[in-house]
């Protein structure tokens, strides 16, 4: 039963034994675990003050204390939840709209509706993402986490639109789809087999790389003081260490931690993107 | 030759306008009014320069692309009118192609064997048992299935593909089948068995073969018919050997001239210009303004004038 399993779902079977995937994927899981239960190690809130302040890791405080005494880990692991909430819901809704719009205008590629759907994408690929990012967070006084994230999912859709759309294009032209017309396939077998499974891949690795790039992005405007302007995350943690002088002062901590933890997580994913576009495309595996 | 051979479809004035762009729409012209019957069991190649449009021609057969004018008639009926489902699957059923291209025929995603999966899923091909029928046919091209069947595409070479595609084109025993540069793939040493077995299928089952080439020696090798064209344009059509002992387009002439010959090395000082073929059609046609399509001999046309 096992065995029919793994024959008929043989990409799983690929992706779950490439290096790369396992790899990436445990970094990534540890990363989430850290989100999911760093806040119950720690006795306190990420805006208490726990103790002395500049007091480097130790045994009490993980990753040390800020210059007010705030424990850094605290800080870090709530954050991390924050950046990940963010990470995931603009990696969606941008991987989303950028799908829908770029396979609408593929599949009517050379219509009006497809040159008018174009014409949207490349306005906003024009359009300079962090100075129309800082414009829009400082008009808005009040800005949560889903805030954060629908602002930075705005300018990172086009890219994806426009992948698709000539990625659809490409596909409906292939002369196997030509083959499975004549083999009189029906259009459902046709669109699923012949096109959505070469796109499947292609779309979940834009979902990585969507999840990545929004992330940088959010973190980015925390840094630069655009951030939500309520609880805390990666970016605002950093942000902080660098308004005190925290790198100045020999707190390397402070700032260092987080930004390894954002580091690593990136490139983490890297890893299972790589990994996994080996899996999906047979003509990457190793045989 | 006989006459009144039972002919199975009939192309009447095809045309193919492809339009690209919406605000400045370009037109290019593919095909323009082509005609020619199909008959039970004959070999037409369709000869012609790259971009001539002799592929739309065989994509329009296979109704993969819409036709502008014309009509293709298949056993009494239009074919541009079948659209019900079962219509469509009965019409695939009889009429089939192989593409150009063996490596884009092929979904990169899928083992090779499901294009005969596809095509006995699809039709009822009065096979008793599946497995051996593919064997078979295997064997019949040349290919031995222990080292194709299972594979991914990319890991065969252009020529397997092109044969697991002939395989599976003989596989259903078609009425039509359209072979676009069917050979080009295959080394030389299979080509002449791959094309004797082809031909043994059609005289046996009367399947119709349409030979897509560019090359006039494979063309008089094995068809009865042929069909000359030159930019979207029928210009010389009929009975193979009439054609090639009296080509009277200057197109024909050109490229008859432009065969190389085993034994004789290319001369540097002979002089070939493109260029001079589109000055001599243009003259060609001024010449016989107004004459149009004119049979000159019997079973043998030739497009006098573009008008």
């Amino acid at each position: 039963m096992f065995k029919d399993f793994w024959s008929k779902h043989e990409n799983i079977y690929y992706a779950l034994t490439n290096k790369k995937v396992i790899f990436g994927l445990t970094i990534v899981a540890l990363v989430f675990m850290l989100a999911a239960f760093g806040p119950m190690l720690t006795p306190y809130e990420y805006g208490e003050y726990a103790g002395e302040g500049y007091l480097p890791p130790s045994g009490d405080h993980f990753f040390g204390t800020t210059i007010d005494g705030r424990d850094v880990f605290t800080r870090t692991v709530y954050g991390l939840r924050s950046t990940l909430l963010v990470g995931a819901i603009a990696g969606t809704v941008a991987t989303l709209v950028g799908c829908i719009i770029g396979f609408l205008a593929g599949y009517y590629g050379g219509s009006i509706f497809d040159e008018l759907l174009m014409m949207l994408t490349n306005i906003f690929v024009v359009i300079p993402q962090l100075a129309l990012l800082i414009v829009i967070a400082a008009f808005l006084e009040v800005r949560g986490v889903i805030i954060m994230a629908f602002i930075v999912s705005l300018t990172a859709w086009p890219w994806t639109a426009r992948a698709v759309r000539s990625q659809t294009l490409s596909l409906k032209n292939q002369e196997y789809v030509s083959l499975s017309r004549i083999s009189a396939l029906s259009v459902g077998r046709i669109l699923r087999e012949d096109i959505a499974s070469n796109m499947f891949s292609y779309v979940f690795m834009v979902f990585i790389q969507q999840f990545n790039g929004t992330m940088l992005a959010t973190v980015q405007l925390e840094f630069l003081g655009l951030g939500p302007t309520k609880g805390i995350s990666l970016g605002l943690v950093m942000q902080n260490a660098v308004n005190w002088n925290g790198i100045q002062l020999g707190m390397w901590w402070w700032a260092i931690i987080p930004g390894l933890i954002l580091t690593i997580l990136i490139t983490a994913l890297y890893f299972v993107n790589t990994g996994l576009d080996a899996a999906f495309n047979p003509r990457l595996r190793e045989m | 030759m006989e006459k009144n051979n039972e002919i199975v479809m009939s192309v009447q004035g095809l045309s193919k306008v492809f339009k690209s762009g919406i605000l400045n729409p370009e037109y290019t012209v593919a095909a323009k009014d082509i005609s020619f019957d199909i008959e039970k069991g004959k070999i037409i190649s369709l000869i012609g320069e790259s971009g001539s449009g002799k592929t739309t021609v065989g994509k329009l057969i296979l109704k993969l692309i819409k036709l502008s004018e014309g009509e293709i008639i298949y056993k009494g009926k239009n074919i541009s009118e079948i659209e019900d489902k079962e219509e469509t699957k009965e019409y695939y059923r009889r009429v089939q192609g192989i593409f150009q291209d063996p490596f884009a025929t092929f979904n990169p995603l899928y083992r090779v064997d499901r294009v005969f999966d596809m095509i006995f899923d699809s039709f009822e091909l009065g096979f008793e048992d599946k497995d051996q029928a593919i064997r078979d046919a295997l064997y019949d091209v040349n290919l031995n299935p222990d080292r194709t069947l299972g594979k991914f595409p990319h890991q065969l070479s252009g020529g397997q593909l092109q044969r697991l595609l002939i395989a599976r084109a003989l596989l259903m025993d078609v009425d039509v089948l359209i072979a676009d540069e069917l050979i080009s793939m295959l080394d030389a040493s299979t080509r002449i068995g791959v094309l004797n077995l082809l031909v043994e299928s059609c005289k046996k089952h009367g399947m119709a073969v349409i030979f897509i080439t560019h090359d006039l020696n494979l063309g008089y090798y094995i068809s009865d018919k042929s069909l000359i064209m030159y930019k979207g344009r029928l210009v010389e059509r009929g009975d193979t050997k009439k054609i090639y002992e009296n080509a009277t387009h200057p197109y024909t002439q050109m490229l008859f001239e432009a065969v190389p010959e085993i034994g004789e090395r290319w001369d540097p000082d002979e002089e070939f210009l493109p260029e001079q073929v589109v000055k001599d059609v243009k003259e060609f046609y001024q010449e016989n303004e107004g004459k149009g399509f004119v049979e000159i001999e019997e079973d043998h046309s030739v497009l006098f004038s573009d008008k």
